[in-house]
């Protein structure tokens, strides 16, 4: 008899923490104590709760350890597995109840109350590499229902009318896409998945492939079903391999259990995936040059029309969804439509999965219904701004979105609402900028991003975005004037107007925003010669005041040599040495340096 | 675009290592679209993409050498520079930024004397600037190798690659 369920999270933040020798010296030390009968072990998908990894949880208590380093284990197995004592020192202190009674569950925590798990809902739960675990939790019943109950036209139906929406950012109706390619006659036809998650900042897709592979598998094979394909591409950044070691597991397992292959069920139809590794070109993201990619070329994106659903991979008829799009469909199929769009708001139903990270408390991956607010999603489960800072704005929509300001905070999360306010859904990253972060920086940060991942095929994107990351530059130097400003607004609408595909259509948008909505900042670059977050080291300049004693620590410290002075005397920066490093203002214990 | 480095170091490999390159192509050439397959193997094999083994490539799967080229330097992780003994990279993800990896990377440079995408003389590190790795929650992050090192400020690089 199974007594107690160790489970250790195997998510990439985790790993990078060292979750995998946690794992083994449970393993030993279960091993070691005869445990092996009465306790199992198992290494899951991301919790989501990555600022507080690695985190091991302990079933039935449902202990949730939290950044447990390797030298825990042996107190974890000898006082909870062994005497049943449970470790309150590495309990998250959310899950201590208040009168320190016992645990409360996880569920109850701020971070997981306001979330609803459906993409996530395996993740965290089950062994990813195990497929019976996911069969357990209801897997391949809705491929079964499928291929067994219902014609390809009803499964494109129920999706239909659920109302899903592509996860990738765009947010096209997802059944639509499908009935599209179904509609185009053709004996070769494509499922594709668009796992080459690129949006710096973001990582939703990755962890449903590390969490919980078959439920993109299964829904890969439902989606071939209703189009009449057989044969699937998963085309994933190599920058995963965590997700790609799985999928590979997840894949051989499913063929062993005849859930891929010839014949599935017993019934005529045969699917077959295939995994497409990508090599780091944002661009791939961009449906058309996702497919130009697996074809063996440069990435580059092509015009649409003909749409990919008439002609796609390989010039043949081809549907494309992101990882988190199919993470919904087996669900979709089982529950049923009207379960699914019950959810969420009008016109955007579900959930959708965020990546919480920058300046907040609890960085993780969050997943919330529709229609949620920014507030809730930063204050209540984000835990709000580290080090009693001040909000300044979250970012969506990596460089494609915009940065959305404070007064915004209460709007309802959905595709249209985060359009409105000049931003967008994208795939799911939400960077959280405090005080310190500079707008100006931040939208050159994210132009350099665009100006290097341009294919450059098209002008307006190759030489756009390249022109407008030098004006952008000039404002950070302190060398631009107001027309400047005036004239990078117009180039921003230009690109957008005249760019081939996404990137350069929504390149701009990291400025826009910022324009709409800092602009005093951008004057204050342009006007005062001034960064007021203190960023942009051209405009700042570090001067030490008389609150100096003259220990000495900062000239120690100086990598460059630039501040001088004699002992117990106040010291000096040599401006023309000094790089603006701030190491002097980190380390005085006295607040003598100060920024301007 | 990212600009095309060549490299100046000569080309030092093996006939094992061509061998294994060319046993591996006689498998990959059967798939659909095969030149990106090749080439993240080679790279495998190599470390990096020199000349000669784009040419191998070429010939081998029977596509215009030009066509190899241009994907090799289409894509970011392919790289045509040799990488040191420790390839040092630093996420330069919008997490790790907002939390300092420009600095890191800074003194990264300062460090060890190169820029980014550059290997030291003696091949012992390079350095890369990459793309969102995503452990956001350790930002910001740098890698040496396997080992990831999280939550890191610049001053704690010096330390870090003291162990090298």
């Amino acid at each position: 008899m199974i007594r107690n369920h160790v489970l250790v999270c195997g998510g990439t933040g985790c790993t990078s923490g060292n979750s995998k020798k946690i794992f083994e010296r449970f393993n030993a030390l279960i091993a070691e104590n005869n445990l092996t009968g009465d306790v199992q072990s198992v290494m899951t998908g991301c919790f989501g709760l990555c600022a507080l990894g690695p985190v091991v949880v302990v079933y039935p208590e449902g202990a949730f350890y939290s950044q447990v380093k390797e030298s825990d284990v042996d107190e974890i197995v000898s006082e909870h597995l062994i005497k049943g004592r449970i470790v309150k020192r590495l309990l998250y202190k959310d899950t201590i109840k208040e009168d320190g009674s016992g645990i409360s569950s996880l569920n109850e925590t701020g971070f997981y109350k306001k979330q609803m798990r459906l993409a996530l809902r395996n993740c965290g739960v089950i062994n990813p590499e195990n497929i019976e675990e996911y069969i357990a939790y209801d897997g391949y019943a809705a491929l079964a229902k499928a291929l067994t109950e219902m014609t390809p036209q009803q499964v494109i139906d129920v999706i239909k009318a659920s109302g899903l929406r592509g996860r990738g950012g765009a947010g096209f109706p997802t059944g639509n896409k499908w009935q599209f390619a179904k509609d185009v006659k053709g004996d070769t036809k494509y499922v594709c998945c668009n796992a080459d998650e690129g949006d710096p900042g973001a990582f939703m897709d990755r962890s449903v492939l590390e969490g919980d592979p078959h439920a993109v598998l299964e829904a890969m094979a439902i989606a071939g079903y209703a189009i009449g394909s057989n044969q699937g591409y998963i085309y994933v950044r190599a920058e995963y391999p965590i997700a790609v070691a799985r999928l590979n597991v997840a894949i051989a397992q499913a063929k062993e259990y005849g859930l891929l292959g010839e014949k599935i069920f017993g019934t005529d139809f045969s699917f077959d995936i295939e995994i497409r590794l990508g090599a780091g070109a944002f661009v791939c993201g961009e449906e058309t040059a996702l497919m130009t990619s697996i074809e063996g070329n440069r990435g580059e994106p092509r015009p649409r029309p003909p749409f990919p659903a008439v002609k796609g991979l390989f010039g043949k008829p081809t549907i494309l969804n992101n990882v988190e799009t199919y993470a919904n469909v087996a669900q979709i199929i089982l529950k049923g439509a009207e379960w699914f769009s019950a959810i969420g708001t009008e016109k955007s139903k579900g959930t959708k999965v965020f990546a919480l990270g920058g300046k907040i408390q609890n960085t993780g991956l969050v997943e919330v219904p529709m229609g949620t607010t920014l507030r809730t999603i930063i204050e209540d489960i984000g835990g709000g701004i580290p080090n009693g800072k001040k909000f300044k704005a979250a970012q969506t929509g990596g460089p494609s979105g915009g940065c959305i300001p404070s007064s915004h905070l209460d709007i309802a999360i959905d595709y249209e609402n985060l359009l409105a306010i000049g931003s967008m859904m994208g795939s799911g990253g939400l960077i959280v900028m405090d005080e310190d972060t500079c707008m100006v920086d931040i939208a050159k940060f994210f132009l350099e991003f665009t100006v290097e991942e341009s294919c450059g095929k098209c002008t307006p994107c190759r030489i756009g975005t390249k022109r407008l990351y030098e004006m952008l530059e000039k404002v950070t130097k302190g060398a631009a004037t107001q027309k400047t400003l005036d004239e990078m607004e117009k180039l921003c609408y230009y690109i957008k107007d005249n760019s081939l595909c996404g990137l350069g259509q929504t390149a701009p948008n990291p400025v826009l925003s910022t324009l709409r909505y800092f602009k005093d900042e951008y004057l204050a670059h342009v006007n005062e010669k001034r960064c007021p977050s203190g960023v942009c080291k051209s405009l700042v300049s570090f001067f030490i005041t008389d609150k100096c004693i003259g220990c000495t620590l900062c000239a120690r410290k100086c990598p460059v040599s630039a501040i001088s002075g004699k002992v117990k005397e106040k010291h000096v920066i040599d401006k023309e040495k000094c790089i603006k490093c701030g190491v002097c203002l980190e380390n005085c214990k006295f607040k003598a340096v100060e920024r301007k | 675009m990212a600009k095309i480095k060549l490299t100046k170091i000569p080309f030092k490999g093996t006939d094992g290592q061509e061998r294994e390159l060319r046993a591996a192509l006689a498998e990959i050439k059967k798939k659909k679209g095969a030149v990106m397959p090749a080439l993240q193997r080679a790279q495998e094999i190599y470390g990096y993409l020199p000349m000669e083994v784009q040419q191998i490539i070429a010939e081998v799967l029977e596509v215009p050498a030009e066509e190899v080229f241009g994907v090799a330097t289409f894509y970011s992780q392919f790289t045509l520079n040799p990488r040191g003994q420790y390839n040092v990279s630093v996420c330069l993800g919008t997490a790790c930024y907002v939390k300092g990896a420009g600095e890191v990377l800074d003194a990264l440079k300062i460090q060890l004397g190169i820029e980014a995408d550059e290997c030291s003389e003696d091949g012992k590190f390079s350095l890369n600037a990459t793309r969102c790795i995503g452990c956001c929650g350790l930002a910001p992050v740098m890698t040496i190798n396997d080992s990831v090192f999280g939550k890191i400020t610049a001053d704690d690089v010096e330390k870090i690659l003291a162990d090298y």
